[in-house]
This record gives structure tokens, C-alpha cells and sequence, in this order.
């Protein structure tokens, strides 16, 4: 089929991706040149996608199309985060015009890959359930009642950390967080990520969730908890919904020393 | 409730609020879920939904009601959907958002730290509850905990990276199961269950890219059941989002909120008029909805707004610069305001178009958003109060035995046109209502799936399998991806904004076309692992007959209702007079007789020559079809 890319517009310009690229979760990482033409706002992900359509490396061999995730493209389901130049950020809003040519593109460190882009993220989610990430209800019906009154100044600080979209970018970013961290009790012990932490702060801010504070605190004070936090601060540096991560980090430091007296000296 | 030792096995396919709500209630009722998504949960395009949901709390001092939520929503749909469903989904909101609210959804609170309410399209009073502009993100995150907190309670098992392909009927024909394909392996596998909930979302893709939907949304999951024997209803009727950003990738969305938080839409009078829009005095710019509709103004419904800015560019030649395009301008609102109430799209729209709202009014045009058709969906009216009967086993029954939808993949609540703010409402609660249903369906099954022949699955599952094996097979010359682009061309061009019957013939057509140019694929890749390509191929054929469905339905309805829109039959409401006034009375007779022809669902049947087009009655019992839609 002849080579057209999806442009309207003639004689645009175009930019050099380097795409390291993976062929299965235990196969060597390779990498590849493209030379793909730009539209004006174009961004990684709408790249990528024009991509498909012709996929030729910059020496004219045809190749399988990058496997990559996408979805809403304008950064709120989380699904595109990838290395970009070698920071981590949600591909979608990664426009071409603000990066440095060529612009390399790698899998999210930190997550196995599953192929190219592709990571599987299963150890953000596995981690929100260990600490607990949820109010609990006791079910999903109409008790007929309203939640206790939340202040607009107590909102406007939790707001910030419900906008979190479990991109991953924090947990790559952090030194203390990888498979390679697996303590002696096993991966599920390994440092619980800044993201799940935040998720910590949120709950335990809500006038309910407060109910089971003692047990969030608790599952981030065993092995691979809080403690494990290197201080880094990498991950505030990194998210793209500007979550002050660090501070939530900070909060809970105070938490746990806190609970720490009150297991104590407290009533058990 | 854990370890699911009694009770059902039920499929749910879809993650997003309509499907995670379906999960809450059929495993508050005991049995178990298996929650079937194309990615992780929590992806949904339900995080896109921005400005809010309606539900009455009548807190803002205006005597809001139950009532008025009702008659706005039927009359925003141009009466044309069911009204029991309405009545109840109306009644049941309030409900809904205190039960949101117990989860922990950090709802925007007023200065009492109640739950704060703004204006939306199409309604005269302030119903919308809202978190900051990011509602769906922030309603989806609450029951997506919930569910995860019922998954390590073992209740639910979430079965990620997986697609639907087919349902398995046995011999009855009831729907026993369903076949899926891993997305990573590509294994085709066959999964029984007792009952089966599609959740599965819109299909603006059909339209992509012009479109604000999520490359998820292709509505391939909906076609797979139609062309195993759903019906479809009401498929004519897409919602065009009047403001969404321009953009060659996705015309993202800029929330209705912003025009009821007070935006105001305009354009230059001189559309060669170059300087920078904040250099244009009031006197020379042309607020076309203030001034068509003074009394909605600028919160007209979206399919009005969505003309307005269509007349404005296409046929008076006043878009910016004579495009496509036209200023919504949030300038002269205080900034504080603006930036808690809609900073989440302050922040899309500075990212994407390099500017910020604050300072120059965004540029706009119309996209695809909403598909107000679907999956036909039964339910059992309750007699004593006019609404759905609470539990029935009809409530959102699909026309296969076995098989329930809920969310944007039914057409039940919003008739002709959706207000805004309704669906974020409508998919939560219609999830609910068939898990209740499905509920209900399970205490009268006599025999589980686990009775159902082997060989029904076996056949179901090499069928489909067959169908991978042969596009992994093509060696001919046409893109899937590329399909893809010309089905959003044509279908943007011919089934959009504003359609005529030679258009729509060219359309069916073209439809046809392009499905025969499937015979001669170029997958572009073979690999058996994770091959993007594959999926995608599937999906793109089962857009394309989906769209036939779409331009078909546009086809056989010869009037102008709501979002579909044939100017040929357009009854044009007198300018300058009122109810009471000669002209207009004359207007309601025409009005009258047209619904008396017109007003009735459109039902789509797969037959030998393409969608066989049929409709049936709508349920009036509250509301008599009295006063035309008049927001002037």
C-alpha cells in the first residue's frame, strides 16, 4: 500500500523517535528509529497513533506497529505514562513542539514490561488494597442519610490528592520503589509507592474513612511502609496532576508516630 | 458477604461507572461478579465527564423539585424517551449522590460545607452537584474502590485485558455466557455465567477523529450483540457537544459548566476582523445564543447550542476567521472562581492549545460526544406510581434473555437529545437498576449456566477464533487503522450535525464500501502476542455496522427531532411569536401532527439486507406531549 500518512496538510515537518521496543515480557529490549511527520499540536500519543497506520523505521523496513496505551488523551484516565526523554509523563500531553528532538521513548521502569509501551501496572493496584484505599460502606444502597459536612477549605486540600489517576509516574520515579526491592517478606512487603500513600492521606481525611484511620496507618508502618520513603521527593517532581505527594508523606510521618505512641500507651 | 459460596455467577463487561455500579449491586445481593475490561479498571471514559450530575437537593433557594428534574429531562429529550424510566431515575437521584458522598467522592462544597450545586444546559435552576471539572474521574474513583475492596473480599474478580467478542445463548436462546479474548496472549476463551451485564460505553470513535470520546469508546462491544440478535434503538439520535476544543488527534472536551458557571459563547460581527479577541469591543462582537434565546441564553440544550454554532460558521460565514470556530469566553469572570470551579479543563485547555482561559477566550466547535441510542432495554412499569417497578427482572432486560445493559450502551433515559449532567447520573443509576434486575432474573432461574451444552460455547468459541485466525491470515492492502479514519470522515460529513436523505443514502452506501474493502485487510502484524492490531481490526468492522445501524435509523426517520436533524422536515417554530399568539398556535397543530407520525422508537433488527428498521410506542403516561420545546 502506498505510504500516506493521515495528514491534511502538505510538507510538514518531522521529528525522530527513537522507541525502545520489546517483543514480549521476557525478550531483549531492542531499539528503533522512526522519522514521523508532525501536525501542528500533535503530541506522543497522536504520534504514535499515526504510527500505526504506516509503521517504517528511518532505514525503510516495514515493522510491527508499537504497541502502546491510550485512551482519553487529554491526561485523566492514566493509561498512556511512559518514559518520554527519560522522565515519566502521561505520553498524551507531551506535545512535540516542547521536546527535545530526537525524542526517545521507553516503557515505564519499575512496572514488567508486557510488550514495546506496554507495562502492566499490577503492583499500584495490589498496593491500594493493601493499605486499605476505600471508605468503608457498609453497602451500596441509600441510607438515607448525607455524609458529615466537609469545610471548602478541607476539600480544596483533598481534591488534590482524589485527582490522582494511578499513572504510575511517581512509583517510576522513585528510587525506593521496583520489583528489585522485593524485602525479605516477599514483593507484597516492598515499598507501597507514593501514589498509595497519598490514597492513605485522602481516606483518612474523610469525616468516615477516619473510622478506620488506625488500620491504614497500621499496613504503612509494617515492612514497606512509610519507612521505607528515601526522601527523594522525586515523586512530587514528577506527577502530572501536581499532587503534593511529599506532603501527604510528611502528614502521615507525623500519623504513624502518633499511632506509634498510641499503640503504646492507648487501650488495645 | 465473602467467598461467594451461594448465589450466582454473573459477567459484567465494562469498568466504567455503569458497570462498577452493576457490580455493587449484584454482589450487595450475594452473588458473584466477574468484571470484565479492556484495561485496567479505573480507565473508563467515565474519568472524562467533567462538569457534574444532576440531582435535585433543592438548596440553592429556588424551590428546585423532583418534578421539574423530570419534566426537564423529557422535554430535553423532545419527548421521546420512556417516561417510567425517567420518572424514577429523576426520584432516585438524590439517593444516589448522598450514597456517592458515603464513599468519599469530594464532591465542591458550599461555605457550609454542603454540597454545592451549579446551573447546566436546558434547566432553569442551579441541580448539577460537581467535583471542581473532574465529576467522572471523581465518581468512577469512588465506586472503583468500592469494588476493590469487594475483589479482596473475593466477591469480585476482576478479569482486566480482556475483550468481549460474543455472547454464547444455549438452546433456548438465553444468554449463558459470554467469549472473550485475552488481549495479551490472544487466547479466545469461552466464560459461563448466569446472567450477563453490558456496560460497555458510547461509540463516538465512529466519528474519530472529530470526537471527544476516548479511543475506548467504539461501541464494538454493542454491535457484537446487535448482530447476535439485540435490537438497537433509537440509534439516529448522537449528541454533538457544542464545545469542544479544536484538534487534529481528539477534539477535547470543554465542559457545559463553563457557560453555567457563566462563560459566554460569541464571535466577531466582521469575521475578518484579526485583532485579538479581547481588542474587540462589546459593541462589535455577536453573542448569537444571548441573543437568539434570551431566555436560556448561553445554557440552551446541546443540540440547540450545537445548531446555533453550525448556523453561525457554515451558513452566515461568521466563524473566526470564517472557520470553523467561535469563542467561549470565560475572560470576564473573577479568576478565583473560575480556577476552583472548572480547573480541571483550565488546565486541558492550557496544556493542549498553549493558552489560558483566563486571559483569551478558547476556541470552539462542535464534536461528537453522546450516543442517546443504544441497546434496547425493557422495563416493568409500577402501576401505583408511574415509575419502573423497583427490582423487576425487566428493568434493563435486553431483547436476549440473559443479557442486561446499562449506561451509554442503552438508550433508555435520554430520548431525542440529553441535558447535561444527566448521563454521569444515568449511568450510575441504570447500573444499579440492573443489578438489581439481574438480581431479581437470578432467583427465578430455574437451571444456572453450569446446565448449559458444552457444545454451545465449543461452537461460539472456534467461531470466533476462526475470525482471528483469518485476519492474522489477510495479505491484502487495506489499513485497519486506516478504515478507521475514513468510517470517522464519512460518518462525520453524512450522519453528523445536519443531515438530508441523499447524504445518508450516500452514507449507507459508503458504509457498504467500506465493510467490503474489510475482505481485503492488511493487518500489519502477526505477532500472537498482545497484537494491537488485531483488536483493533475487529473493532473497526464492528463500527462499521454499527454505523450502518446509525445511518439506516437517520435514514427512516423523515423529521426533525432533537440531535437528528433533516432540514427538509424541519416544522420551524415562528420567530417573534409566543404561546397564545395565532402563529404560534398554528406551529403547535403542525407540531402536534408531526408527533403524531413521528414520535415513536426506532428499532433496528440485523436482517439478510442490513438493519431492518421498525419502531414502537413511547410510554407519555406523565408528561402529555403539549408544549414544543421552547428555550427563546
Amino acid at each position: 500500500m502506498q505510504a500516506r500518512m493521515p495528514s491534511e496538510s502538505p510538507a510538514c515537518e518531522t521529528v525522530e523517535l527513537q522507541i525502545r521496543r520489546q517483543d514480549g515480557p521476557t525478550t531483549k529490549p531492542y531499539w528503533q528509529t522512526f522519522v514521523c511527520p508532525v501536525r501542528p499540536g500533535a503530541n506522543v500519543v497522536s504520534l504514535l497513533m499515526d504510527l500505526r497506520e504506516h509503521c517504517v523505521t528511518q532505514d525503510g523496513t516495514r515493522v510491527d506497529p508499537v504497541a502502546f496505551e491510550h485512551n482519553c488523551m487529554e491526561e485523566v484516565c492514566g493509561a498512556c505514562a511512559m518514559l518520554i526523554n527519560g522522565s515519566p509523563r502521561p505520553a498524551c500531553s507531551a506535545l512535540i513542539a516542547e521536546l527535545e528532538a530526537p525524542i526517545r521513548l521507553e516503557p515505564l521502569p519499575k512496572f514488567p514490561v508486557v510488550r514495546d509501551l506496554m507495562v502492566d501496572r499490577a503492583a499500584l493496584f495490589a498496593h491500594l488494597k493493601r493499605v486499605k484505599a476505600w471508605i468503608k460502606l457498609d453497602g451500596p444502597w441509600d441510607v438515607h442519610e448525607r455524609a458529615p459536612r466537609v469545610s471548602p477549605k478541607e476539600w480544596q486540600a483533598n481534591y488534590l490528592y482524589s485527582r490522582c489517576m494511578s499513572c504510575g509516574c511517581c512509583m517510576a520515579a522513585c528510587p525506593q520503589f521496583g520489583p528489585q526491592f522485593g524485602s525479605q517478606f516477599g514483593p507484597e512487603a516492598s515499598f507501597v509507592g507514593p501514589a498509595p500513600l497519598a490514597q492513605v492521606r485522602l481516606m483518612n481525611a474523610h469525616p468516615t474513612g477516619r473510622y478506620d484511620k488506625a488500620e491504614r496507618l497500621h499496613a504503612i508502618m509494617a515492612d514497606g511502609g512509610l519507612s521505607d520513603c528515601g526522601n527523594a521527593q522525586n515523586c512530587v517532581r514528577v506527577c502530572p496532576k501536581a499532587i503534593p505527594l511529599t506532603t501527604a508523606i510528611g502528614e502521615l510521618g507525623r500519623e504513624t508516630t502518633l499511632q506509634a505512641f498510641k499503640d503504646l500507651f492507648g487501650p488495645h | 458477604m465473602s467467598g461467594g459460596q451461594k448465589g450466582g455467577q454473573v459477567i459484567v463487561i465494562g469498568g466504567g461507572l455503569g458497570g462498577l455500579w452493576a457490580t455493587l449491586a449484584i454482589a450487595a445481593a450475594g452473588h458473584r461478579v466477574t468484571l470484565f475490561s479492556l484495561f485496567e479498571v479505573m480507565r473508563s471514559h467515565s474519568a472524562c465527564a467533567q462538569g457534574g450530575i444532576n440531582a435535585v437537593l433543592d438548596g440553592k433557594g429556588q424551590h428546585d423539585s423532583v418534578q421539574q428534574h423530570i419534566v426537564d429531562t423529557i422535554k430535553g429529550g423532545s419527548y421521546l424517551a420512556n417516561q417510567p424510566p425517567i420518572q424514577s431515575m429523576c426520584e432516585d437521584a438524590p439517593g444516589l449522590i448522598r450514597t456517592f458522598e458515603r464513599m468519599g467522592v469530594t464532591f465542591s462544597r458550599t461555605p457550609e460545607g454542603l454540597l454545592d450545586q451549579r446551573l447546566f444546559g436546558g434547566v432553569k435552576n442551579k441541580r448539577t452537584c460537581f467535583a471542581g471539572a473532574s465529576t467522572g474521574q471523581q465518581l468512577l474513583y469512588g465506586v472503583d474502590q468500592q469494588v476493590r475492596r469487594l475483589e479482596t473480599e473475593g466477591q469480585v474478580a476482576k478479569q482486566e485485558w480482556w475483550e468481549f467478542l460474543s455472547i454464547v445463548r444455549d438452546d433456548d436462546g438465553v444468554c449463558r455466557g459470554i467469549v472473550a479474548m485475552d488481549l495479551r496472549s490472544l487466547e479466545v476463551r469461552a466464560f459461563r455465567a448466569d446472567a450477563v451485564v453490558l456496560a460497555t460505553g458510547g461509540l463516538g470513535q465512529i466519528y474519530a477523529p472529530k470526537t471527544t470520546c476516548s479511543t475506548n469508546s467504539t461501541g464494538a462491544a454493542a454491535s457484537r450483540v446487535y448482530q447476535q440478535g439485540a435490537r438497537f434503538a433509537n440509534a439516529e439520535f448522537f449528541q454533538f457537544h457544542p464545545t469542544a476544543m479544536l484538534g487534529a488527534d481528539k477534539t477535547r472536551l470543554m465542559t457545559e459548566a463553563a457557560r453555567g458557571e457563566g462563560g459566554r459563547v460569541w464571535v466577531p460581527k466582521d469575521p475578518a476582523d484579526r485583532r485579538a479577541p479581547l481588542r474587540i469591543p462589546e459593541a462589535e462582537r455577536f453573542y448569537f445564543l444571548e441573543d437568539w434565546y434570551p431566555s436560556y441564553g448561553n445554557t440552551v440544550p446541546r443540540d440547540i447550542a450545537s445548531r446555533a454554532i453550525w448556523k453561525v460558521t457554515r451558513e452566515l460565514g461568521l466563524g473566526i476567521g470564517g472557520g470553523d470556530r467561535v469563542y467561549l469566553d470565560l475572560t470576564h469572570l473573577e479568576r478565583g472562581f473560575v480556577s476552583t470551579r472548572l480547573g480541571a479543563i483550565l488546565s486541558i485547555y492550557r496544556k493542549f492549545a498553549g493558552q489560558d482561559p483566563l486571559t483569551t477566550p478558547m476556541e470552539i466547535f462542535p464534536a461528537a460526544h453522546y450516543a442517546m441510542g443504544g441497546l434496547w432495554v425493557d422495563y416493568e412499569k409500577d402501576p401505583a406510581t408511574g415509575g419502573m417497578r423497583r427490582g423487576s427482572p425487566r428493568n434493563h432486560a435486553t431483547s436476549i434473555a440473559g443479557l442486561y445493559a446499562c449506561g451509554e450502551c442503552d438508550y433508555a433515559y435520554h430520548g431525542a437529545n440529553r441535558l447535561g449532567a444527566n448521563s454521569l447520573l444515568s449511568a450510575s443509576y441504570s447500573g444499579r437498576v440492573a443489578g438489581e434486575a439481574v438480581a431479581s432474573y437470578l432467583s427465578g432461574l430455574e437451571r444456572g449456566a453450569d446446565a448449559a451444552p458444552a457444545a454451545s460455547f465449543d461452537a461460539e468459541t472456534a467461531r470466533q477464533a476462526e475470525i482471528n485466525q483469518r485476519l492474522m491470515r489477510s495479505s491484502g492492502d487495506q489499513n485497519p487503522f486506516r478504515l478507521h479514519r475514513e468510517l470517522g470522515e464519512l460518518m462525520t460529513t453524512k450522519v453528523g450535525v445536519i443531515r438530508d436523505n441523499a447524504g445518508l443514502d450516500g452514507a449507507i452506501a459508503d458504509l457498504s464500501a467500506l465493510e467490503q474493502r474489510f475482505e481485503r485487510l492488511d493487518l500489519g502484524e502477526s505477532s500472537t502476542w498482545a497484537n494491537q492490531s488485531l483488536a483493533h481490526a475487529r473493532q473497526v468492522l464492528d463500527m462499521v455496522r454499527l454505523a450502518q445501524v446509525m445511518a439506516a435509523s437517520a435514514r427512516a426517520r423523515d423529521e426533525c427531532r432533537g440531535a437528528h436533524f433533516k432540514p427538509a422536515f424541519d416544522i420551524a417554530m415562528p420567530a417573534d411569536s409566543f404561546p397564545g399568539e395565532p402563529a404560534f398556535e398554528a406551529y403547535r397543530e403542525r407540531w402536534k401532527a408531526n408527533n403524531a407520525e413521528w414520535l415513536k422508537t426506532t428499532l433496528a433488527e440485523p436482517g439478510p439486507d442490513g438493519p431492518q428498521i421498525h419502531f414502537e410506542p413511547v410510554d407519555l403516561g406523565l408528561l402529555a406531549p403539549e408544549q414544543p420545546r421552547d428555550y427563546r
